[in-house]
């Protein structure tokens, strides 16, 4: 059994060069096709992004937002998978400006994500700053950059009101080329 | 029965084939040197298979119960850690396996380079090495991520954001790395798949490889003195050595046996002792004070990090651990031929000892992190009795403006609170009240450490929290002066009285 096994002849099948040569040719050609085949739908399903219009968020009537105050609110990020459970809780620090002309008033709507490292950075109303636990990234309440590593200010969140309430654009995780600023 | 086992392992071997494959694995030579006391120094390789081993049986014992799905994951771990019958022990047995598997290894290089069991002609069996080490990282990093808690979330955050200072293609790699718009369930089920699939998948392969290449090219001999690595004449010799060599089952093996069942008691006894590691909180990402560290082999990384200037940052997040990785690789290349032994390698043991040195007090540091704020010490590190005992009425408010305003968080008094700037215990005897005033109204120039306090203070706050500055040195200091005295320093001091010196005790009326 082994022999018969081991023992290969040598001398080729076909001696016809050409028709052997196009053979190999064929197979060569036939499975690269077959292989991107089924790459491209591969690699496409892995760097892949769903298409969807980035959801709006209510965050209740403007009136709930006292004048240059700061205040976390969250919510459930609409962008979830059905399976997100508790990480799904995003939270945004909301400013009310006040009516700048007539109408309703502005806001500030800034991400919890550092512009660092994406740590939460968190609200200190007594000195008015953000400080992030992380490596000490300090930003002030306008959400501009102060001090600590962190290249630009915070990340801001687009914001609408509607009939007398704050919307905002669900937010994805921004970082440094991706921030929220997308058109709506 | 003996004879009918024998009978079926024959029939097996003449389809199979593997019996004179697994005889040569067994039996084959190994330099006579490795009997001698030296042989110990070559059992960590085998002591770092048998973590592995011990990691495959866990890991496959912990997936029968995790759930790699974001909304219980963390249920299920904790049903590991407080129900299932020695749930617990299986989850302290995988980490601290795991943490023993990245030890030997690095045990096991050094060992192989400090020897120069690197050098021709087992060059390859080092680079596939150091593709088996970067595994093994890559299986600890996938790990933490399991492990769903908030350093688990904001582990994930961090990478994001590494990953988002590539150029160009940044937002791509963050969303390949994270599987969605945001951070979830995506991105525990892909890295799922990297720890249980992809890494091990590529660590087995990979270790095949490395084993195939110690059969092949031999084990080095000890090293000698003198005794040098020719290209021209080292198989000759390692060939003709081998002919007087001593098979591996022998005492290599025993050896090797000995040791992987020491390291097997060590681990299943510190995991009985100290238990399994987290969850801590739910993956909230809402909850408040989160302070994510990464597991213990990235802690350098992450100090290495926090202590550079944020211009080297992004080189040092995206380059700078390439260039290590390709330093690894290319060592068997520049110290290819030459001197094994380590009395004859002062710039090998040199540079061990530098990495170690480095790689020990940056960990230091990432344990400890003194640039992080401490959120909470505003409101929970008390100031001093002693700095406030005889303090004017300005200088107390100063000292609850210096709580209220934050600054505790950042600045140690006597030790206690944030490290991120100086402690401040006597801050008076080295800064004038004009300086103090310039420093919290403008921070550090250029956003450096601390921010500008100009308009987050009021100049009646500011003032007091001045007066309660200067009033900070221990009796008997002077206070912070001009270089070149003149009228001005009697004054200045007379102005800014110390509470210890001039102030009578409350009570001594």
């Amino acid at each position: 059994m082994t022999t018969a096994m081991n023992h290969v002849s040598q001398a080729p099948p076909n001696d016809n060069p050409a028709r052997r040569s196009f053979l190999g040719w064929i197979a060569v050609v036939t499975g690269l096709v077959a292989s991107a085949l089924v790459a491209v739908p591969g690699v496409r399903f892995l760097v892949g992004q769903r298409r969807v219009k980035v959801p709006w968020v209510n965050l209740g009537p403007t009136t709930g937002f006292a004048l240059n105050e700061t205040r976390l609110v969250t919510f459930d990020n609409p962008l979830r998978l059905p399976w997100d459970g508790i990480t799904s809780q995003t939270g945004v620090y909301v400013r009310q400006l006040g009516v700048v002309e007539k109408g309703d008033p502005q806001f500030l709507v800034l991400s919890v994500n550092c512009a660092h490292l994406g740590c939460p950075v968190s609200w200190f109303p007594q000195s008015e700053l953000f400080l992030c636990p992380c490596h000490g990234g300090v930003y002030y309440a306008d959400g501009s950059h102060a001090s600590g590593p962190p290249p630009r200010g915070m990340f801001h969140v687009m914001w609408r009101i509607r009939s007398g309430e704050l919307e905002i654009q669900a937010p994805h995780y921004p970082t440094l080329q991706d921030t929220l600023r997308q058109p709506t | 029965m003996n004879a009918r086992l024998r009978q079926i392992g024959t029939w097996i071997d003449r389809r199979l084939g593997v019996r004179d494959l697994l005889a040569h694995t067994v039996l084959h030579p190994i330099p006579r040197e490795l009997e001698s006391p030296m042989g110990w120094w070559y059992v960590f390789g085998s002591a770092s298979l048998t973590f592995l081993l011990l990691q495959i049986l866990s890991g496959v014992g912990l997936a029968l119960v995790y759930v790699p799905s974001a909304d219980q994951a963390y249920e299920s771990l904790l049903y590991l850690d407080y129900e299932h019958p020695l749930g617990w022990f299986l989850r302290a047995l995988h980490y601290y396996a795991g943490s023993g598997m990245v030890v030997m290894v690095l045990v096991h290089m050094t060992q192989v380079f400090l020897q120069g069991g690197h050098k021709y002609p087992r060059e390859l069996t080092w680079c596939v090495g150091v593709v088996l080490l970067l595994c093994v990282l890559g299986m600890f990093f996938s790990g933490q991520i399991l492990r769903w808690d908030p350093d688990a979330y904001w582990g994930l955050a961090v990478a994001g954001s590494m990953a988002g200072r590539v150029p160009i293609i940044g937002p791509d790699v963050v969303h390949v790395l994270l599987g969605a718009e945001t951070i979830g369930a995506a991105a525990l089920s892909r890295f799922f798949a990297l720890h249980v699939f992809v890494i091990p998948g590529a660590l087995l392969f990979f270790l095949a490889i490395h084993l195939w290449l110690v059969l092949r090219c031999g084990v080095s001999a000890p090293p000698v003195p003198g005794q040098i690595v020719d290209r021209a004449t080292y198989d000759r010799d390692y060939a003709e050595s081998l002919k007087r060599g001593v098979p591996f089952f022998g005492d290599a093996f025993w050896r090797d046996a000995l040791v992987s069942a020491l390291a097997v008691i060590v681990v299943v006894v510190i995991a009985a002792v100290l238990g399994p590691k987290g969850p801590t909180d739910p993956p909230d990402p809402t909850l408040g004070g989160a302070n994510p560290r990464p597991e213990w082999p990235f802690l350098w990384l992450f100090a290495l990090l926090s202590l550079s200037p944020r211009e080297a940052e992004t080189f040092i997040i995206l380059v700078f651990p390439l260039l290590v990785i390709g330093v690894m690789f290319a060592v068997p290349f520049i110290s290819n031929r030459g001197e094994r032994a380590p009395s004859r390698r002062p710039v090998a043991v040199l540079s061990v000892i530098l990495i170690y040195t480095t790689l020990g007090v940056l960990t230091y540091l990432g344990f400890t992190a003194p640039w992080s704020p401490r959120m909470e010490a505003w409101t929970a590190d008390p100031v001093p009795v002693e700095i406030v005992k005889r303090s004017t009425v300005p200088q107390l408010v100063g000292g609850s403006v210096f709580q209220y305003k934050n600054c505790r968080n950042c600045h140690a008094l006597d030790g206690v609170g944030g490290r991120r700037g100086p402690d401040l215990t006597s801050v008076g005897t080295r800064l004038t009240r004009d300086q103090l005033i310039m420093q919290v109204s403008n921070g550090t120039p250029g956003g450096g450490l601390m921010p500008a306090y100009g308009k987050q203070i009021s100049p009646a706050e500011l003032s007091m929290l001045v007066d309660f500055l200067v009033s900070l040195r221990p009796e008997g200091q002077p206070a912070a002066g001009w270089a070149t005295p003149g009228p001005s320093l009697g004054a200045q001091q007379a102005a800014e009285p110390t509470y210890a010196k001039q102030l009578p005790p409350p009570d001594a009326s």
